[in-house]
């Protein structure tokens, strides 16, 4: 009887065994695949999951229309609580898988900063859209990042051109006074230096105001405030850090119409249970806002949630952060298209050569047309030296029920930008040793 | 049958203190250390040596100081994290303020560091005690984490506050392939281990075990409790900051300070009271223990889920892990509450008398 | 002079809330010896309840009034409270009699890992609502007499009503019923209440059950101030500086510790903090608690620590 016990359990753990350890059935050389590290439980996981959904649903449409020139996609999450070694020991465990990752994208700034030192050595993309290192910019010294569509030092310097724009002028902002509320990590410091350097130039004082992670505990944040009685407060948060702030600002009174957020600080979660306590603050958009009527939005609830595949819940698709994800694979998924127009069509595409896609990404009007993006976001350029493509921002508003759009575009001001992401990435390379990439190695 | 001692005489004094007294110990371990040496490197893959042996011999390195304080001196601390970034940071700025300074030296200065701020953050242990303690130890590791963002001289101004190494080099020996780092790391470790043991057998490991056992009386029987307690601290600290040399250069290679934050503090203290509080190799049990566990567990739950057709989706899985992990934390504590290591010494004796226990 | 009022009123208010996260490391420390690092991981978990609840009893009974149904959301998650002490009792405390304090607030951590994976996988990991009708916008009182008014902030002022209510209920309990009799009893010597009949199981129980529905209150207030989320579990981390200021065994000292850190660290950040860089609060919380501890190793009201060798 014993025996037989014996022999029926080892046969199971046999059977469990040989199913960890035998590869998947399908063949992977047909495979493009990309990983997907995402946070969906820990501090940060109400927002950092709809943007994982976002993500993911993006990669399930090209495979419902059949694939990227025909190459179907393979993904695989894991979770990182947004936590560096987490986010490290995904990045070890995805790299080598299905052939090779393609492109990886953190949502952490954090892990982003770690990862910039591992990319290069394993030839994989980084993709940052909106976050991340702002120097990384300069394609010549980061070859592997790529923070698309805007870093923070475009927020932060067009939300001083919002500000000014209010206030009637760039002139009116002598003598003004400008409080950041940041979180306080590498992603909160962030727009210091800039904000520092544009109060230099327009004579406007910056006030910073520290907030501890997770960020609930603002209080004295909220009363210096209340004290100095800065003109605009610019909120750089992520996480319940918003709401909590929100929160505080109606219980001090501070004028919510005042108070702009920056594009992590900017949607649903952030504001839903504020909801009229919200009313009339401000966030900067990385170009998107909420889109639940886009093409592209219809077309994942047609061919992915009416088959019963979505991957969170049906009435998120569409808002800001899901959107966010979306268009991040997107750019992904484009860089792997582009990079198959040179290396040939209908063939999976290494790290390598996603870099390449990702370094001459076109995306103009009629492209973006035809993906169903019309709307939500203007054309995408990048080349060697400018790995962000796009600087375009535009600002929306919470109206105690869903954010509307309230400002025209704006653009970065390559002025102030380009001289101060030169000199980081100079002092980068100096410490690093890295030699810059000259204009013929690019032409390669 | 195998294991035991007997006809292993002992004639002289030396042969009496060995630390591993019973020939067989001493071939296990040799193996051991000739196989992690050797064989690890021509066996495993990139993902194992990266992502699981690197942090868990560099944890097992920060494990093993803060069971000097806490399982040899008895002084609970819930500030580890704080001098694993003080090591990381100090580490830093040595390298980069001082050309031509050699990596090691870089590293043993940052734990020198981190030994000076243990001295001085181990002062409130010869008024406080306890539980009081432990949490007044949290004092470091918040302030500490204040520190590290707020003054922009230790992070050489760079506007993020986070700060990167890189181009690794031991005399000739460039350190950039992960079996380099491995043995890097491993050298460290074996070496530490050893002053480790050695200290916990000697006078100062006595005293230390004194004062955790009694302090009153300890001082009593003439141990200077100063002496002796901030010792301990300064050892451990001086442990725990190599440890977080080793961690910000060679595992994470850019850091910030949450990479020290107060989750890792408890996570060290766990390694220690679930591998064996006053044990050298329970540190490295315990260390196994905490690193692998949830990695594994992250990995094997959807492959056991679909075994039997049930997919777990990411969320699922790290609360799956949460529950697993916490249960599994209580189930050992409840089994064994004086950790792994004890459970292993209990082995070892079954093992002597085996396959004729009576 | 009227800022540092408001300061004052606001640090007072927020020691008034760690009071109550303090209030639940003290009644189980003090019944059963256990510094239970669970209490953040309590709180989160009966907020979660909480809101979950109340969103699903309109659903499930069709109740519409919101009085009604955040009532019958409190005596849910009341109970599942009581039966998550029942559990911790039964299945990890009974099996750990007699061990040292550091295995216990290890096992206490475990308990905290569990209940947040619980709570996650069956309330989910989204930010959640509890809406009490608790007011959220200031008033400004005082205006005439002191120069620019003073705002007050009407949502803590309640909470720190509702927290000291729960408080005084709690002293009574403890000083005029048997079971609280019992309950100090026990507190004071295991070993004599054993003998002379009080059942150490069934104590133990009740007491982690107060400290579930303490938790449950805590996060009540808490959850409808920031919105009920996984970091609700932090706040232990801001009320242990007031648990070792106070004493680990005193209710006095937890409700006076918690006024002194909520004030020392609200005036610190606030005239402080600007000089400094900010973002000081949290260590300062800690430092002043060793401040005093330098003086009263333990603490404000603790029992005074006799060595005997």
């Amino acid at each position: 009887m014993k025996l037989q016990q014996l022999i029926r359990m080892a046969s199971a753990a046999l059977a469990l065994f040989s199913s960890l350890t035998a590869p998947p059935v399908l063949a992977q050389a047909k495979e493009q695949f990309f990983p997907v590290l995402v946070y969906r439980t820990g501090a940060y996981a109400t927002n950092g999951q709809q943007w994982a959904n976002g993500y993911l649903d993006y990669l399930k449409l090209i495979n419902a229309k059949g694939g990227i020139n025909g190459v179907r996609i393979s993904f695989e999450e894991c979770e990182t609580a947004y936590a560096t070694d987490r986010g490290v020991e995904c990045y070890e465990r995805l790299k080598g898988k299905g052939g090779g990752a393609t492109v990886f994208q953190p949502l952490s700034t954090g892990i982003t900063f770690a990862l910039t030192e591992k990319v290069p050595v394993d030839r994989i993309p980084l993709i940052t859209a909106g976050y991340g290192r702002s120097e990384s910019q300069n394609g010549a010294v980061f070859t592997w990042n790529f923070p698309l569509l805007g870093t923070y030092w475009v927020g932060a310097d067009v939300a001083i051109q919002h500000i000014a724009k209010k206030e009637g002028g760039i002139a009116k902002l002598k003598g003004k006074k400008i409080a950041l509320v940041y979180h306080d990590s590498p992603y909160g410091k962030e727009p210091i230096p800039i904000l520092q350097e544009l109060g230099k130039t327009h004579g406007f004082d910056v006030q910073l105001l520290p907030v501890a992670h997770p960020g609930v505990e603002q209080k004295a944040t909220w009363l210096q405030i209340r004290q100095q009685k800065p003109d605009y407060v610019l909120l750089w948060g992520w996480g319940v850090m918003n709401s909590t702030a929100l929160r505080e600002a109606q219980s001090t009174g501070y004028p919510r119409d005042r108070m702009i957020g920056i594009w992590w600080a900017g949607a649903e979660p952030d504001v839903k249970d504020v909801a009229e306590g919200a009313k009339g603050y401000s966030a900067l958009t990385l170009q998107h806002g909420a889109e639940p009527g886009s093409k592209v939005v219809k077309e994942i609830l047609d061919l992915v949630y009416a088959k019963g595949q979505g991957t969170g819940p049906k009435d998120e698709v569409g808002q800001v952060l899901y959107m966010r994800g979306l268009i991040s694979a997107m750019l992904g998924v484009e860089g792997v298209r582009k990079a198959q127009e040179r290396y040939g069509k209908g063939k999976v595409m290494t790290g390598e050569q996603v870099r390449w896609g990702l370094e001459n990404l076109n995306l103009d009007q009629k492209a973006l047309d035809a993906m169903g993006f019309a709307g939500v976001m203007r054309p995408v350029q990048t080349s060697c030296l400018d790995h962000m493509g796009s600087s375009w921002v535009r600002v929306h508003t919470w109206n105690g029920s869903k954010w509307e759009f309230s400002s025209d575009w704006y653009q970065a001001d390559e002025k102030v930008i380009r001289p101060m992401v030169m000199l980081a990435s100079g002092k980068y390379a100096d410490e690093k040793k890295i030699k810059p990439r000259t204009p013929e190695e690019c032409r390669k | 049958m195998l294991y035991r001692e007997n006809g292993q005489f002992k004639t002289s004094y030396a042969a009496d203190q060995q630390i591993f007294a019973i020939a067989q110990d001493r071939w296990a371990i040799l193996a051991i250390i000739v196989f992690a040496l050797v064989g690890v490197p021509l066996l495993v893959d990139e993902y194992l040596f990266r992502a699981i042996l690197i942090p868990f011999l560099i944890l097992s390195l920060a494990a093993l100081g803060v069971n000097i304080l806490v399982g040899y001196c008895g002084q609970i601390t819930l500030g580890a994290g704080a001098f694993m970034a003080v090591g990381a940071y100090a580490a830093y700025n040595f390298h980069i303020r001082i050309d031509g300074l050699p990596l090691l030296v870089s590293f043993l200065l940052g734990g020198c560091t981190a030994a000076a701020v243990g001295i001085v953050f181990g002062i409130p242990s010869l008024r406080v005690r306890g539980l009081y303690l432990a949490v007044a130890t949290l004092a470091a590791q918040f302030f500490t984490d204040w520190v590290f963002l707020r003054v922009p001289w230790f992070t050489n101004n760079a506007s993020s506050g986070s700060v990167s190494v890189a181009n690794l080099q031991i005399l000739s020996w460039r350190i950039e392939t992960p079996v380099d780092k491995y043995l890097l790391c491993l050298t460290i470790l074996v070496v530490f281990a050893l002053l480790a043991k050695n200290m916990t057998r000697c006078a100062i490991g006595r005293q230390w075990m004194a004062i955790r056992d009694m302090d009153v009386a300890a001082e009593v029987i003439g141990i200077r409790p100063l002496f002796a307690k901030l010792s301990a601290f300064a050892v451990s600290s001086f442990f725990v900051g190599t440890a977080g040399a080793l961690w910000g250069f060679v595992h994470l290679a850019s850091w910030e300070p949450a990479a020290f934050s107060v989750d890792r503090s408890f996570q060290l203290l766990f390694m220690v009271i679930i591998g064996g509080l006053g044990s050298i190799m329970g540190s490295f049990f315990g260390a196994a223990f905490i690193v692998i566990l949830p990695i594994a567990l992250n990995q094997f739950l959807p492959a056991i889920g679909s075994v039997f057709g049930v997919s777990i989706s990411t969320a699922g899985v790290s609360h799956a892990e949460l529950i697993i992990f916490g249960a599994l934390i209580i189930f050992f504590l409840i089994k064994e509450p004086h950790g792994i290591a004890r459970m292993w010494s209990t082995g070892k004796e079954k093992l002597r008398l085996w396959p004729f226990p009576h | 002079m009227g800022f540092f009022i408001e300061t004052l009123i606001g640090g007072l208010m927020a020691g008034m809330l760690y009071s109550l996260v303090a209030l639940g490391f003290v009644l189980i420390f003090k019944a059963s010896g256990v510094f239970n690092f669970a209490q953040g991981a309590m709180v989160l978990f009966a907020a979660l309840a909480m809101a979950r609840f109340s969103a699903w009893v309109p659903e499930w009974l069709g109740v519409d009034s919101r009085l009604l149904a955040n009532g019958i959301a409190f005596v849910l998650s009341g109970a599942l409270m009581f039966a998550v002490a029942w559990l911790i009792e039964r299945l990890v405390l009974r099996h750990l009699v007699n061990q040292d304090g550091a295995t216990l607030l290890m096992a206490t951590l475990g308990i905290a890992y569990v209940l947040e994976g619980v709570g996650s996988s069956i309330f989910g990991s989204d930010i959640y609502k509890i809406d009490v009708g608790m007011p959220k916008e200031p008033v400004m009182i005082l205006e005439e007499s002191i120069e620019g008014g003073l705002l007050i902030n009407r949502e803590d002022f309640v909470a720190a009503l509702i927290a000291a209510l729960l408080v005084s209920l709690l002293w009574l309990f403890f000083q005029k019923t048997a079971t609280g009799r019992a309950l100090r009893a026990v507190a004071d010597d295991h070993q004599a209440a054993q003998s002379i009949g009080i059942p150490l199981n069934r104590i133990w129980v009740i007491v982690w059950c107060v400290a579930g529905l303490v938790a449950l209150v805590a996060g009540i207030i808490w959850g409808s101030k920031l919105g009920v989320q996984f970091s609700l579990a932090t706040v232990a981390l801001r009320a242990l500086p007031v648990v070792i200021l106070g004493g680990l065994t005193s209710i006095p000292g937890a409700i006076i510790g918690g006024l002194i850190i909520g004030v020392g660290e609200k005036l610190s950040e606030v005239y402080l903090g600007p000089f400094i860089g900010g973002g000081i609060e949290i260590w300062f919380a800690y430092q002043l608690a060793l401040v005093f501890l330098l003086f009263r190793p333990q603490g404000l009201f603790g029992e005074k620590i006799i060595d005997r060798v």
